[in-house]
């Protein structure tokens, strides 16, 4: 495996922070690589460090110590301008409550990410269709999220993590919050998106079923350790 | 994030908190609104107090006399080769004056004592020459009558004391005639010199010859008499000159205030001495432009070597009391301001508590702490710059209705009314800005909370 096909790797990375008198080792001497296009499901139970993982790989915490990479670029040694570039550029990020802002409609939702990466506004509504369209709710774009259903929720915020064309989709429990029906549609748009635009998809998960169904390979996590990493299929 | 998105989010979130945003530009608006009515009366006092006193022809003036005028009784006197002052202040001097930058006018001051006559009855007063560039002095503000209609007219503008010792009702005085008895020069034919003229005149003899040929044959001083026709009654006396202030009671034209102090006693005895050829002024009254130029015209006229006195310092004097004035009001307008920037950081901090996950997803979307910081400096500054608006509006409004109530008043003790708030450009683009200032000072804290919030905590906040 050469760095050049790698989308993020971790040396020893840790995050430990302190609750009162207790040390906690949220994610501990975590060393692993991801290649570029793989959809990888971060399993484990809750407190296992699986979200830290994940919010270290987003640039949006700084590990203890320790080394994460995306795209061979320290995310540990990037300022706080940079890391806000990187998760702009970079990174696309769907959350288990979709946070969404419920004043703005879909469309604008879509658009945010646009506007804080500013790009042209000439751009930007042919980018937000795209966006929109791949997640198929083109017809709900002046929708508010009040009025869109759980699933066209977590659509809408994946047309939102989409829109700035990024290298790596991180979604943490995207599937937590939706009925098994409708985790299973955001479950195939996932892999359609991670098969037709050989995006990068880090996945966490706590339902083992389904990232066997979708996911190419599993990592499993406890304690803040990595307790087994497999190849799926 | 670029300024026209920033402006649109920050409307967007102004726009979701409407009342509690709306209370908070209120209260910067109150702010500057107290501040701007504030200002407004200063400076509105200030311009009344300039204009009533440059209409008084008291700052807009220079008080010339020859230098000779200014050797006190205990001074000795500087040797010379004659009798005159070095610099005669004659018509010579009054022209060249004339044509000084900034000068309007110069004028003698004339006040001599004359006999009235009206209705038969004879009354001794002072009378005084106006020039036509004292019409608009203050003193002639809510005149009965009118001010002369011409430099030469046969006119009189009567002060009222005097005017009630003409008549219990000095109203009716307008329009009538008073006749001004006075003395003449009148030439003397060569061959009648030393002859006793008719009437009782007196004689000057020998005068037509020291006086340098002007009156070759000699001349007499007979008795004249001009009818006056009173066209204006005024309540105060325009500005004296210099000297003493008190400067007639009756006022005439001023070429006809000269013809009647040629046959003064004063005016013989400079005859006599032979300095009638160039007629020499006691004083000179210099009207300017502009109060602000009363320096730069004294300093020329005291480099043409004569004397000169002007309210200037009185001028300054005022000027610094007003600027203190001023900066008092500006201080305790500020209070006001200041206690709204308090409301501008309590409703961010709110925001910021309510709006904490919306914080965490924009970073997490990419926002940078900076995109953070001037999202709330820019709902911070909006909030300044309406309130600031507002408060203008509502400050001139104070201003205006303080300027309505008061004129009421001086109206009820028919007093003419006065514009006692004045909101010139400069102070709105003061108050406007000074709100924006102080509203971007009060967002500091909380645009910095905010954009130092750690977004994986604030994405947990429910």
């Amino acid at each position: 495996m050469t760095s050049d096909g790698l989308a993020i790797r971790t040396e020893n990375v840790a995050r430990h922070y302190q609750m009162g008198t207790t040390l906690v080792r949220a994610v501990d001497d975590v060393t692993l690589s991801v290649r570029a296009g793989e959809f990888v499901a971060l399993l484990g139970s809750s407190g296992s460090g699986k979200s830290t993982l994940l919010n270290l790989a987003a640039g949006l915490d700084r590990p203890t110590s320790g080394a994460i990479y995306a795209h061979e670029r320290n995310l540990a040694a990037m300022s706080s301008e940079e890391l806000a570039r990187h998760r702009s550029h970079t990174i696309g990020i769907v959350f288990q409550a979709f946070n969404l802002l419920p004043r703005m409609t879909l469309e604008e939702n879509v658009e945010l990410p646009l506007r804080l990466a500013e790009v042209d506004r000439g751009e930007r509504a042919a980018r937000v269709r795209e966006a929109v369209e791949r997640v198929r709710l083109g017809a709900r774009l002046t929708h508010r999220p009040s009025e869109l259903s759980g699933g066209e929720q977590q659509r809408a915020s994946l047309a939102r993590a989409l829109v700035n064309r990024p290298t790596i989709l991180l979604a943490d429990e995207p599937t937590g919050n939706l009925d098994s029906a409708t985790g299973d549609e955001i479950m195939l748009l996932l892999r359609e998106i991670n098969e037709k635009m050989g995006m990068t998809i880090v996945m966490v998960t706590h339902e083992q079923p389904r990232a066997e169904k979708f996911a190419h390979r599993m990592i499993l996590m406890k304690d803040g350790k990595l307790i087994s990493d497999g190849v799926q299929r | 994030m670029k300024l026209r998105d920033l402006t649109e989010l920050a409307a967007r979130n102004l726009r979701e908190s409407l009342l509690r945003n709306s209370l908070t530009t209120m209260g910067i608006a109150v702010g500057v609104a107290s501040l701007v009515a504030m200002l407004s009366l200063g400076v509105g006092l200030q311009n009344l107090a300039n204009a009533k006193l440059v209409h008084s022809g008291l700052f807009d003036a220079v008080f010339v006399s020859s230098t000779s005028m200014e050797r006190g009784f205990d001074r000795p006197r500087a040797p010379r080769d004659s009798e005159e002052p070095a610099h005669p202040l004659d018509e010579n001097a009054r022209q060249s004056i004339l044509k000084l930058p900034f000068v309007i006018d110069a004028y003698p001051e004339i006040r001599i004592t004359a006999d009235v006559l009206y209705d038969g009855k004879p009354h001794m007063t002072s009378l005084a020459g106006l020039p036509q560039s004292t019409r608009n002095d203050g003193a002639f503000e809510g005149m009965k009558g009118n001010f002369f209609s011409g430099a030469a007219a046969d006119e009189a503008i009567l002060q009222v004391e005097f005017a009630k010792d003409l008549s219990d009702q000095p109203d009716t005085l307008l329009g009538k005639e008073l006749v001004l008895r006075y003395a003449v020069r009148e030439a003397l034919p060569a061959e009648s010199n030393g002859a006793a003229s008719e009437g009782g005149a007196v004689r000057g003899q020998s005068a037509g010859e020291a006086a340098g040929g002007e009156l070759p044959g000699g001349f007499s001083v007979v008795p004249h008499e001009r009818k006056l026709r009173v066209v204006g009654i005024i309540e105060t006396e325009p500005s004296g000159g210099y000297g003493p202030f008190s400067r007639g009671r009756v006022f005439v034209p001023l070429s006809i205030a000269q013809e009647v102090q040629a046959g003064q006693t004063s005016n013989l005895q400079d005859l006599i001495r032979g300095a009638a050829a160039k007629p020499k002024f006691g004083s000179l009254t210099v009207r300017v432009n502009n109060p602000k130029n009363v320096e730069a015209v004294e300093g020329a006229i005291k480099k043409m070597g004569f004397s000169t006195f002007s309210l200037l310092d009185a001028s300054h004097n005022l000027a610094l009391v007003f600027t203190v004035f001023d900066s008092f009001l500006l201080i305790f307008g500020s209070l006001a301001l200041v206690v709204a920037s308090l409301g501008i950081i309590n409703t961010l901090v709110m925001a910021i508590l309510e709006r904490r996950r919306e914080i965490g997803v924009l970073k997490a979307l990419g926002a940078a702490d900076r995109d953070i910081r001037k999202l709330f400096f820019a709902e911070a500054g909006a909030m300044g710059l309406l309130g600031g608006i507002l408060g203008v509006v509502m400050g001139w409004g104070i201003g205006k209705a303080i300027t309505f109530g008061t004129n009421v008043y001086l109206h009820s003790l028919n007093l003419s009314s006065a514009n006692i708030s004045s909101v010139p450009w400069w102070m709105v683009g003061l108050a406007i800005g000074f709100a924006f200032a102080v509203s971007l000072v009060a967002g500091i804290y909380p645009a910095s909370r905010a954009a130092r919030l750690n977004p994986v905590e604030a994405l947990r906040y429910e």
